[in-house]
C-alpha cells in the first residue's frame, strides 16, 4: 500500500509537470491550429537556464528556486522569438503541412544548437529544493513530490482564472474560437497571438523547474520525449481546452508511473517497465479513433 | 477533333533506360579500376537507401499529403525481419555462399522484410482513415516509438527480453551481402515501380485525396482502400530500404531509427519537393553524400538542415523540383534544340 | 423506359443532437426527369444532398437507387449505384490539371489493378488511353477541351462550375444532383448554365435533381418542384402550383435574406 501511494505521487508529481507542458501546447493549438514541436524543447532552454543561474542565486544569498525567473525570461524570449522569427511568415502563407513542417524543423534547430552551445553530455542541475520529506501515517513522502504537485495546481488554477476572468484571457478564447470574427470584434490577433505563446513558454519554464527538482540533469534532447508526452495529454484531455490538458497530463503521468510499477506483475512478466513509452502513444492512437476530440472535446464534423 | 495518343505523348523510357545502363556501366568501371573503394561503394550505397526512403516517404507525404514521422520504424521492421532471415538461413545452411545463393539469400530476405513493413504501414494507414494533418503525423510517429520501444525489448532482436526491461543491445552477426552493383538495380526497380505508380490511377486519386477527400468520394474514389494503399506501398519501400541497410552495415541498433531519422527523411522529400519524385531522388542522394563531405562539419549539420529546412519553408515552400519530374528526354531535346518533347494536347482550336 | 424510379426516397430524415435537419423527405425521380428543389437558406437543401450522396448516413428512412436500398453505404457506393453530385461551393480538385479533374471520376470504370499500374502493361495504355478520351469528349462538350492541361484553380468561376458537373458525368450516373449550380453567376453565364442543363439532359437521358434558392431560376427548367423549410417538405408540384402555395409564399417572404 505504502508502495502504491508513493507511486500515486510520483505519478501526480510528473502529471503535473505534464500538464504544465500540455497547457502550453494546448493553448497554442488552440490560437493558431498548429502542434508547436518546439514547445518540448523550451523546456531544455529552461533547464539550461537554470543550471547556469542557480549558481548566480544562490551566490547572492538568494533561494535556488528564484532562478526560475531567469528561466522564464528566456523561454519567453525564446517562445516569442520563434513565432515572431518562422511561424508567423509561414502562417501568413496559409498552408498546414508547412506550419508542421516549420515546427518540426524549429524542434531540430533549438535541440541542435543546444548541442553545438553545450555539448551532448549531461549537465548537472543544482538542487533546487530544500525540504525534508514528510512522514504521513507510515508513509514518507518526499518533500520535492509534494512541493512539485503544489506548484503545478496552484499554476493550473491561476491560469484557468486568467484564462476565463481577464479581458486577455477572453481574447485568447476568442481568437481560438473564430480568428476571422475576433479581428472584426476589434481583437488585436497577432498580439494575442504573442501573449499565447509567452504564457505557454513561461509555463514551460515553470515545468522545467519542477523537472530538474525531480531529476537534476540538462540535455540537448531532454525535452523531445517529454514533449511528445505532453502532447499525448493534450490529446488526451482534449486540444485546445485549458482544463483538459490539466485532466490529460495528470491522466499520462499516473499511466507511466504505475505502468512503470506494475505491469511487470500485472502481465505475468510479459510486458516490462520499458514499454511505458509504448503505452503512452497506444493511448493516444486508441484515443485519437475512438474519440479525437479528447475526454473534454466535442466532436465538430466538417462542413460539407 | 485529333485526340493524341497518349502513349506517343509519354516520354520515351527507353532514353532514361539508356542512362540508366550507362550509369552502371560507368559505375562498373570505376569499381574496376579502383577509383571507388570500399569506402565510396558504402557512401553510394547509403545514396541508394536514402532515395528509396525519400521516394517511398513522398507516396505518403507529397501525394496523399500526409506527413509521416515514423518512416523510419518501417525501416526498421525490413530491417531486422530481413536480418534474422538471412542470419537463420545461414545458420541452417541455405543459400550460403558468394554470388547467386547470397544474391538470392538476400533479396527473399529484403523482400520479406519489405512485405512486413508493409502489414504495419496498413496498420497506420488504418487511424489515417480518420485523421489527417497534424494529428496524423503525430500518431505516425507514436507508431515509430511504439516500434522502436518493441524491438528494442524483443530478445530475437539484440534486446534484453521482454522479461528483462532495460535498453536492447545491437543485434550482429548479419551478413554483410548486400552490394553496390545488385543494391544499385534494386534501387532503379523501386523507383521505377513507384513511379509507373504515381503516373497510374493510383497517383492520379492520391493527389485528388490529398486536394479534397469529400469530393475524391463523391466522384466514386474509394478513399479507404486508397489511403491504406499508400501507406501500404510507401512502408514496403521503406522495409525493402530497411533490408540494404542491415546487410550493409552488418550489425543493428535501434538507434539507427530514431524519430530524427524519420525527420531526416521527411527534410529529403521537403528539399525535393513534394509530389516530385525524382526531386526525392536528388535531394536523397545530395543530403546523404553531403555529411560524407563535410565531416569537419558533422556537429553543425543538423543545425544547418534545420536552419534550411525553415528558409526553404518559408521562402520555396514547393521544394527544389516542385511537383514537377525532371526527366532525361527533356533535358537531351533541349540539348538538342528540339524544344519541348512534349507534345500540348487539348485537341485543335475552335 | 422502365417504372422504378431513379431515385427515391422513403420518410427519410436525419438529426443532429436533437434538431432534426431533414425531416420526413419524400421524393421520386423518374428517368429523364428534372426536378427541382428549393427553400430558403438554411432549410436543409444540402443536407437533403449530402443524405444523397452518402457523406451523411440517415438516422430515419429509406434511400433507393433504381429500387435497390442504398441505406450505409459510402459516398463511393452510392457513385457505383449512379448517382453524382457538384457542391455547392465548387470543390474541384484545385492543383489538378482540368483533365485529371474528369479522369478521376472515371476511376470506377478503369479495368486495370495494382499490377498493371506498377508495370504498365497493356491494359494500362489501353484503358489510360480510353479515359483520356472519354475525359476530352466530356470537356469538350463545355468547351473545356482546350484548357484541358490547365491547373483547374486556373479557371474562371463559371468554368470551373462547369468543370464540376463534367466531373460528376464522367462517373457514368443515372442521376445527376446539381447544388446551387448557378451561385455566384451572372445573368449571361446562368443562361449558359441553363442551356448546359438542358444539353446533357437530352445527351445523357439522365435524371436531374437541382437545388436552387432562387425560384424563379427553377420555375423555368424543372418539370416538378419539391419544396422545403426548416427539414421539412412544404410543397410539391408543378412550377405555377409551387409558386401560387400561400405555405411557399409566407417561406419566402418571412425567411428570405
Amino acid at each position: 500500500m505504502a508502495v502504491f501511494v508513493q507511486q500515486l505521487l510520483n505519478g501526480l508529481k510528473i502529471g503535473s509537470v505534464y500538464a504544465l507542458v500540455a497547457l502550453g501546447y494546448t493553448m497554442v493549438y488552440g490560437i493558431i491550429k498548429l502542434i508547436n514541436f518546439a514547445h518540448g524543447d523550451f523546456i531544455m532552454v529552461g533547464a539550461y537556464t537554470l543550471v547556469f543561474t542557480i549558481p548566480l542565486m544562490v551566490a547572492s544569498g538568494m533561494p535556488a528556486w528564484t532562478a526560475v525567473i531567469f528561466a522564464v525570461v528566456a523561454c519567453v524570449a525564446v517562445g516569442v522569438g520563434v513565432e515572431k522569427v518562422a511561424y508567423k511568415p509561414v502562417r501568413e502563407k496559409g498552408n498546414r503541412m508547412s506550419a508542421l513542417i516549420t515546427a518540426v524543423a524549429m524542434s531540430l534547430f533549438l535541440e541542435n544548437l543546444a548541442q553545438v552551445l553545450f555539448g551532448a553530455s549531461p549537465k548537472t542541475v543544482s538542487n533546487i529544493f530544500k525540504i525534508s520529506n514528510i512522514t504521513v501515517g507510515g508513509v514518507t513522502l518526499n518533500g520535492n513530490t509534494i512541493i512539485t504537485i503544489i506548484i503545478g495546481v496552484v499554476v493550473m488554477l491561476v491560469l484557468q482564472a486568467f484564462v476565463q476572468n481577464t479581458k486577455m484571457g477572453r481574447a485568447m478564447r476568442a481568437v481560438s474560437e473564430d480568428r476571422e470574427a475576433s479581428i472584426l470584434a476589434g481583437i488585436k490577433v497577432n498580439q494575442t497571438i504573442t501573449l499565447t505563446f509567452a504564457i505557454g513558454s513561461g509555463l514551460a519554464a515553470i515545468a522545467s523547474l519542477m523537472y530538474c527538482a525531480a531529476y537534476p540533469q540538462a540535455m540537448p534532447t531532454m525535452g523531445s520525449m517529454l514533449g511528445l508526452k505532453a502532447f499525448v495529454a493534450a490529446v488526451l484531455g482534449g486540444i485546445g481546452i485549458v482544463p483538459g490538458a490539466m485532466i490529460g497530463g495528470l491522466v499520462i503521468g499516473l499511466v507511466e508511473s504505475l505502468s512503470k510499477a506494475y505491469l511487470t506483475t500485472l502481465t505475468g512478466g510479459v510486458l516490462t517497465s520499458a514499454f511505458s513509452d509504448a503505452i503512452v502513444f497506444g493511448i493516444l492512437i486508441v484515443v485519437l479513433l475512438i474519440k479525437p476530440a479528447g475526454i473534454l472535446g466535442k466532436d465538430v464534423g466538417e462542413k460539407v | 477533333m485529333i485526340i493524341p495518343n497518349i502513349q506517343r505523348k509519354a516520354k520515351n523510357p527507353l532514353v532514361n533506360l539508356i542512362g540508366i545502363i550507362v550509369a552502371f556501366a560507368v559505375l562498373v568501371i570505376l569499381v574496376r579500376t579502383g577509383v571507388v573503394s570500399t569506402y565510396i561503394s558504402g557512401i553510394l550505397m547509403t545514396i541508394c537507401i536514402s532515395i528509396i526512403m525519400a521516394t517511398s516517404l513522398n507516396i505518403a507525404t507529397g501525394f496523399l499529403g500526409q506527413i509521416a514521422l515514423g518512416h523510419c520504424g518501417f525501416m526498421a521492421i525490413g530491417a531486422y525481419t530481413s536480418a534474422l532471415i538471412t542470419k537463420a538461413m545461414a545458420n541452417s545452411n541455405i543459400l550460403v555462399g558468394a554470388g547467386a545463393p547470397n544474391f538470392f539469400r538476400f533479396l527473399i530476405a529484403i523482400i520479406i522484410g519489405g512485405a512486413l513493413a508493409a502489414i504495419f504501414g496498413m496498420l497506420v494507414g488504418i487511424p489515417a482513415l480518420r485523421l489527417k494533418g497534424d494529428y496524423l503525423a503525430i500518431i505516425t510517429l507514436g507508431f515509430g516509438e511504439i516500434i522502436r520501444v518493441v524491438i528494442q525489448n524483443l530478445k530475437f532482436c539484440g534486446g534484453n527480453g521482454l522479461s528483462q526491461g532495460a535498453a536492447g543491445q545491437a543485434l550482429v552477426g548479419i551478413s554483410r551481402i548486400s552490394n553496390i552493383y545488385v543494391v544499385y538495380w534494386i534501387t532503379v526497380v523501386c523507383v521505377f515501380l513507384m513511379y509507373c505508380f504515381v503516373r497510374s490511377r493510383y497517383g492520379r486519386a492520391l493527389m485528388a485525396i490529398r486536394e479534397d477527400d469529400v469530393s475524391s468520394g463523391a466522384t466514386g474514389l474509394n478513399v479507404t482502400y486508397y489511403k491504406v494503399l499508400a501507406f501500404t506501398f510507401s512502408a514496403f519501400f521503406a522495409g525493402i530500404a530497411g533490408g540494404i541497410f542491415a546487410h550493409y552495415i552488418g550489425s543493428l541498433s535501434i538507434n539507427n531509427f530514431t524519430f530524427m531519422k524519420s525527420v531526416e527523411y521527411v527534410i529529403m522529400v521537403v528539399f525535393g519537393g513534394m509530389g516530385s519524385l525524382t526531386g526525392s531522388i536528388v535531394a536523397g542522394g545530395i543530403l546523404s553524400a553531403l555529411p560524407e563531405a563535410l565531416r569537419r562539419f558533422a556537429e553543425y549539420r543538423m543545425l544547418v538542415y534545420s536552419i534550411a529546412l525553415i528558409v526553404v519553408v518559408i521562402f520555396k515552400p514547393t521544394g527544389l523540383l516542385g511537383t514537377r519530374e525532371f526527366s532525361l528526354t527533356n533535358v537531351l531535346s533541349r540539348f538538342f534544340g528540339k524544344g519541348k518533347a512534349e507534345i500540348k494536347d487539348g485537341g485543335q482550336d475552335e | 423506359m422502365s417504372d422504378t424510379p431513379v431515385l427515391k426516397t422513403v420518410n427519410l430524415g436525419i438529426n443532429f443532437g436533437g434538431l432534426k435537419a431533414v425531416d420526413d423527405f419524400n421524393i421520386e425521380i423518374m428517368q429523364g426527369e428534372l426536378v427541382g428543389l428549393i427553400g430558403p437558406n438554411g432549410a436543409g437543401k444540402t443536407t437533403v444532398f449530402n443524405l444523397l450522396t452518402g457523406v451523411y448516413a440517415p438516422t430515419e428512412g429509406d434511400i433507393f437507387i433504381s429500387g435497390k436500398r442504398v441505406n450505409g453505404l459510402k459516398p463511393h457506393q452510392f457513385v457505383a449505384e449512379g448517382i453524382a453530385r457538384t457542391f455547392q461551393n465548387i470543390r474541384l480538385f484545385k492543383q489538378m490539371s482540368v483533365i485529371d479533374n474528369v479522369k478521376i471520376a472515371c476511376d470506377q470504370s478503369i479495368k486495370y489493378k495494382l499490377g498493371g499500374g506498377l508495370l504498365h502493361s497493356k491494359l494500362y495504355w489501353d484503358e489510360e488511353q480510353r479515359v483520356h478520351e472519354k475525359a476530352l469528349e466530356l470537356l469538350k462538350l463545355f468547351n473545356l477541351d482546350t484548357k484541358a492541361d490547365f491547373v483547374a484553380s486556373n479557371l474562371p468561376y463559371g468554368q470551373q462550375r462547369k468543370l464540376e458537373i463534367a466531373r460528376a458525368l464522367a462517373t457514368d450516373m443515372k442521376i445527376l444532383l446539381l447544388d446551387e449550380p448557378a451561385a455566384g453567376m451572372n445573368p449571361v453565364e446562368t443562361a449558359e448554365l441553363l442551356d448546359s442543363i438542358n444539353m446533357i439532359r437530352d445527351k445523357f437521358g439522365i435524371a436531374i435533381l437541382l437545388i436552387e434558392h432562387d425560384m424563379s431560376l427553377v420555375m423555368n427548367v424543372c418539370e416538378r418542384i419539391t419544396v422545403i423549410d426548416y427539414g421539412r417538405t412544404i410543397a410539391r408540384g408543378l412550377p405555377s402550383e409551387v409558386s401560387n402555395n400561400p405555405d411557399v409564399i409566407a417561406a419566402y417572404l418571412g425567411t428570405d435574406d
